[in-house]
């Protein structure tokens, strides 16, 4: 058998990273950077185009209803920035391509998958994790209703699967059951949890508790 | 003293009284009168605030200062020799601290096999040193397809190196091994010519069955953080063995057992994947090592999907023959299956458990592929020899025109399982009024379906369990073993509280920590079994020392004195008393301490668990689609320690049987040996919108055995449910679905081909 260069990694295309540098954090100057082999040179950007990176940049993040100044590159997500930069673990990354829901967190409101967000395009948007969703030691209605269901078992889909149920009951005070499936549709939960969070959700809308969030 | 108790077994108004010898230091068994307050009732987690907040400190989410990240780089061919290795540019990059690599001339046999990796100050940056790794791979041939690695002329996986031993050979059974193939033949009894025991069957079944591999994808990778401290190496792991991940991990690092702790607190799902160190454990502490800092490693979900187990598929022929009564006399089972560059591709579990079959001969193949190993899943081989068996046996009822029920009825081995069909049959409506197969009419019809399935009762003997009473009446509950998710940490301070007759807020549970006393990898489920008996051993125990201690104050004698509610008081005389907290008070010493060990199992009631799950399906005869609308489980686990957490297990079983009966599979490109879908959305698992009403049922079994009565409930749940829709489908539209996944287009094809009756 011949030997064969094996040149996968250079032809396999762009990664999901270099895919948001490519769209989001502008063109990289390949001389800039160690390792040029590494980047590709783009085009200069169209006038007006603000160029960011590869450099790290400082960026203010609303968390939890607090800003947090940090100092990010480009292409980190926001996921990366929450748990590696602000310490906050509870959101999780499991596909790392927005299939799974476990690193759902809300953006003004809004469920989003934390994994498909560069941190820097999250800034001036209110950005809530599960850790602010309680307030103290007291739970959401949410959070109480998937301790008293059951309605987890491993825990590591649980952050992502209460911040797309209490969005949910955020802009839904009640929700048919159907309702609940669809809002956890992109929820995945290997130890199979679904008919308890199904539960738990109902009954935390029937309690009126609205999810805070 | 070693004593002789009498005690109460059975289910569902079968009673009986037994006789059991209970060893030293160990209760009397609780059993069917037991008034429990605690345990057997529905207990929130204790663990569960701590889920629900984020606050939950996974593997994943460890960060010790100074942390570093690593990332391996996986072989991108199924088959191929390392010719050049240079790792100097990666080595260069800024932020890069260790790098790791396989020898040049390593033959890596799949797709994903470690070849180097590094560790830097972020992910990003190891991600983009990994790029500069330049490796040259001389291409060999390779084999992932079942029927092509039996040819004999077909790539040798295992042309060099030593072959993964079988995992299980029963007492006589023959191993042969040529090419790719090694066969496990096994008879029951031994020597019986199943030729002849088919030949007085009135009645025979005969159908080839397949299924896919199916990956464990537990959503937390696997992965590890290293961090040493001189000679000694902490690392927390996302594992259900922290034990064995120690001494695998000293084992490779040349380190006393007494030097690696290894840590699990809480973590994100295993099903049978994680009971190992696995190779990114040793490359980690490696890593660390080089670049004096703490490392994490967790594997991507690609990287999850290769090389870190999964279900093998099978390819399974059977005979079944029965008299005409129904009375089976014989089954013949073949099967292949491909274990990639592991073991444990064997699928008759269910042949020797389930039933009374008189003659059983079974040829089990592993056929070694190119591909990530096979690994124990969630009751290994059981859901595979389900589908098979358990389609054959509705065959065989039709074909004797007999009640599927009354067949099962007739043969089952466990009178428990007996009662649990009936229990069923009277729940499920949709069984009572079902049509005959393919009577359904219109595009979209309706079917309902059964199968059965068993699991073993399983108990890890080096299991123990300590238990500090401190001054305050703080109780500490310690086993080293991991909460993998299905609630140990909760049935512990149940069982100990309950024991104790103290409220359950007072007891903490410690656990995952290889310096608290040894306990079991979570696999066979015998968590459950191993550590609840070794708890209430020891909280009986302790229970005593702190009657003791009451007993002077109280001026009583200890046997005159009981707890419960937090007090110590007289049997004879509730107002004579003193609080749980008053006697911790007065203990000598600064505490109560007591380690108990797992007792050996005495006399049984029954050995196995059993359940039997009713599927009711819709088939769109349009559109191939499957929709499975409810199932409903009877499942016995002994005594359930906490119904709350066991309902999720049964959920959780039948959602996984689901997801595997119609959506899970590992798609291998045959041209290139790579896998097609190594993530979450083209490798499908079952989401909310597939998933099932369940009603599930548990059936308490008084069972002895050990003291708190216990079996456990992880895996049989997962076992009939396929079966059971794949049975549904053939009372909807007629035809037999017996290749797994079942998806719309075999649907269709079945339907086209069989004429949809």
């Amino acid at each position: 058998m011949a030997n064969q260069k094996d040149d996968d990694q250079k032809k396999g295309g762009l990664t999901r990273r270099e895919l948001f540098r490519s769209l989001g954090g502008g063109a990289l100057v390949g001389g800039l950077v160690p390792a040029g082999a590494l980047f590709r040179t783009l085009a200069p950007p169209p006038a007006g185009v603000q160029v960011l990176g590869p450099g790290k940049v400082t960026i203010t993040l609303r968390v939890n209803g607090t800003d947090k100044k940090l100092e990010v590159e480009p292409r980190t997500t926001l996921l990366t920035a929450l748990r590696e930069d602000l310490d906050l673990t509870g959101s999780k990354l499991v596909c790392d391509r927005g299939s799974c829901g476990a690193c759902t967190v809300h953006l003004d409101g809004q469920p989003v998958c934390a994994c498909m967000l560069l941190a820097v395009d999250a800034q001036g948007r209110a950005i809530t994790t599960i850790e602010g969703l309680a307030r103290g030691e007291e739970l959401a209605p949410i959070q109480q209703a998937f301790v008293d269901y059951d309605a987890l078992q491993c825990g590591f889909c649980t952050p992502g699967m209460i911040m797309s149920c209490a969005a949910l009951l955020l802009h839904n005070a009640s929700p048919t059951l159907d309702d609940v499936k669809h809002a956890v549709a992109g929820n995945l939960c290997r130890c199979g949890t679904y008919p308890k969070v199904f539960e738990a959700t109902l009954a935390a809308a029937k309690k009126g508790g609205h999810a805070r969030g | 003293m070693a004593r002789k108790v009498r005690t109460t077994v059975g289910y569902d108004g079968h009673f009986k009284d037994l006789e059991v010898d209970i060893p030293e230091g160990e209760p009397a068994p609780w059993d069917a009168r037991s008034a429990l307050t605690l345990v057997s009732q529905r207990v929130p987690r204790v663990d569960a605030v701590l889920k629900v907040t984020g606050r939950a400190k996974y593997t994943y989410d460890v960060h010790p200062p100074g942390m570093l990240y690593a990332k391996i780089l996986g072989s991108p061919h199924p088959c191929a020799k390392i010719t050049k290795l240079d790792l100097s540019k990666a080595r260069a990059l800024p932020g890069v601290k260790a790098v790791w690599s396989e020898k040049v001339g390593k033959k890596l046999l799949f797709q994903g096999q470690e070849v180097a990796a590094v560790a830097a100050v972020s992910l990003d940056v190891a991600e983009d040193a990994l790029k500069l790794v330049a490796v040259e791979y001389e291409k060999r041939p390779f084999v992932n397809d079942l029927e092509k690695a039996r040819k004999p002329d077909a790539p040798q996986v295992f042309d060099s190196g030593p072959v993964p031993p079988p995992r299980r050979v029963p007492s006589g059974a023959e191993v042969t091994h040529a090419g790719n193939v090694r066969t496990i033949v096994a008879t029951q009894p031994p020597g019986v010519d199943i030729g002849k025991a088919l030949a007085q069957a009135e009645v025979l079944v005969e159908g080839t069955y397949r299924t896919q591999v199916q990956t464990h994808s537990a959503l937390e990778t696997h992965g590890t953080v290293a961090k040493w401290e001189g000679d000694h190496l902490t690392l927390w792991s996302s594992t259900q063995g922290t034990f064995a991940t120690r001494d695998q991990i000293a084992e490779a690092l040349h380190l006393p057992k007494d030097r690696v702790r290894v840590l699990c607190d809480f973590m994100g799902g295993g099903f049978g994947a994680k009971l190992n160190a696995g190779p990114y454990s040793v490359i980690a502490a490696r890593l660390a090592r080089d670049a004096r800092a703490p490392v994490k490693l967790m594997l991507d979900r690609k990287e999850e999907h290769l090389a870190t187990g999964n279900r093998p598929d099978s390819a399974q022929w059977l005979k079944l023959g029965a008299k005409r009564d129904g009375t089976l006399v014989g089954l013949h089972l073949k099967s292949y299956g491909t274990p990639g560059v592991g073991t444990g591709a064997g699928v008759s579990g269910p042949a020797r458990a389930i039933y009374k079959i008189p003659a059983l001969r079974t040829e089990e193949s592993d056929v070694f592929t190119n591909a990530g190993e096979a690994r124990p899943f969630r009751a290994p081989g059981h859901p595979q020899g389900c589908f098979a068996l358990e389609q054959a046996m509705d065959e065989l009822a039709e074909k004797l025109g007999m009640d599927p029920l009354a067949l099962r009825k007739k043969n089952l081995k466990n009178p428990v399982q007996v009662a649990e069909v009936e229990r069923g049959a009277a729940l499920c409506q949709a069984w009572r009024g079902r049509g005959r197969p393919g009577a359904a009419k219109g595009v979209v019809r309706r079917g309902v379906g059964v199968a059965c399935g068993v699991w073993y009762h399983n108990v890890n003997p080096a299991t123990q369990v300590q238990i500090d009473i401190h001054n305050d009446g703080r109780v500490e509950v310690k086993n080293g073993a991991q909460d993998i998710g299905t609630g140990t940490r909760t049935f512990m301070a149940q069982v100990a509280a309950e024991e104790m007759g103290i409220p359950l807020d007072l007891v903490t549970v410690r656990m995952g920590d290889t310096s608290l006393p040894i306990g079991p990898g979570s696999g066979g489920s015998c968590t459950t079994p191993s550590i609840a008996p070794t708890v209430r051993a020891a909280a009986y125990q302790a229970r005593l020392k702190m009657v003791g201690v009451a007993a002077k104050l109280l001026k009583a004698a200890p046997d005159e004195l009981e707890i419960s509610g937090g007090r110590i008081h007289a049997i004879s005389d509730m107002a004579r008393s003193i609080t749980w907290k008053q006697v911790a008070a007065r203990i000598p010493g600064d505490k109560v301490s007591v380690l108990a060990s797992r007792a050996a199992e005495y006399q049984v009631f029954q050995e196995q668990v059993g359940g039997v799950q009713f599927a009711e399906v819709e088939v769109d005869t349009e559109t191939g689609q499957v929709r499975v609308r409810k199932v409903t489980a009877i499942q016995d686990c002994g005594r359930p320690l906490n119904r709350l957490t066991a309902e999720s297990q049964v959920n959780g079983g039948v959602i996984q049987g689901v997801s595997y009966a119609l959506f899970e599979n590992r798609q291998l490109d045959r041209t290139s040996g790579r896998m097609c879908n190594p993530n979450l959305e083209a490798y499908k698992i079952c989401g909310a919108n597939d998933c099932p009403d369940i009603e599930g049922v548990l059936v308490d079994v008084s069972n002895a055995g050990n003291n708190a009565g216990v079996s456990g409930i992880g895996e049989p749940t997962t076992v009939p449910t396929s079966a059971a829709i794949a049975n549904a489908i053939y009372n909807a539209i007629g035809v037999r679905m017996r290749e797994l996944p079942i998806t719309p287009d075999r649907v269709l094809a079945a339907l086209h081909k069989g004429g949809g009756r």
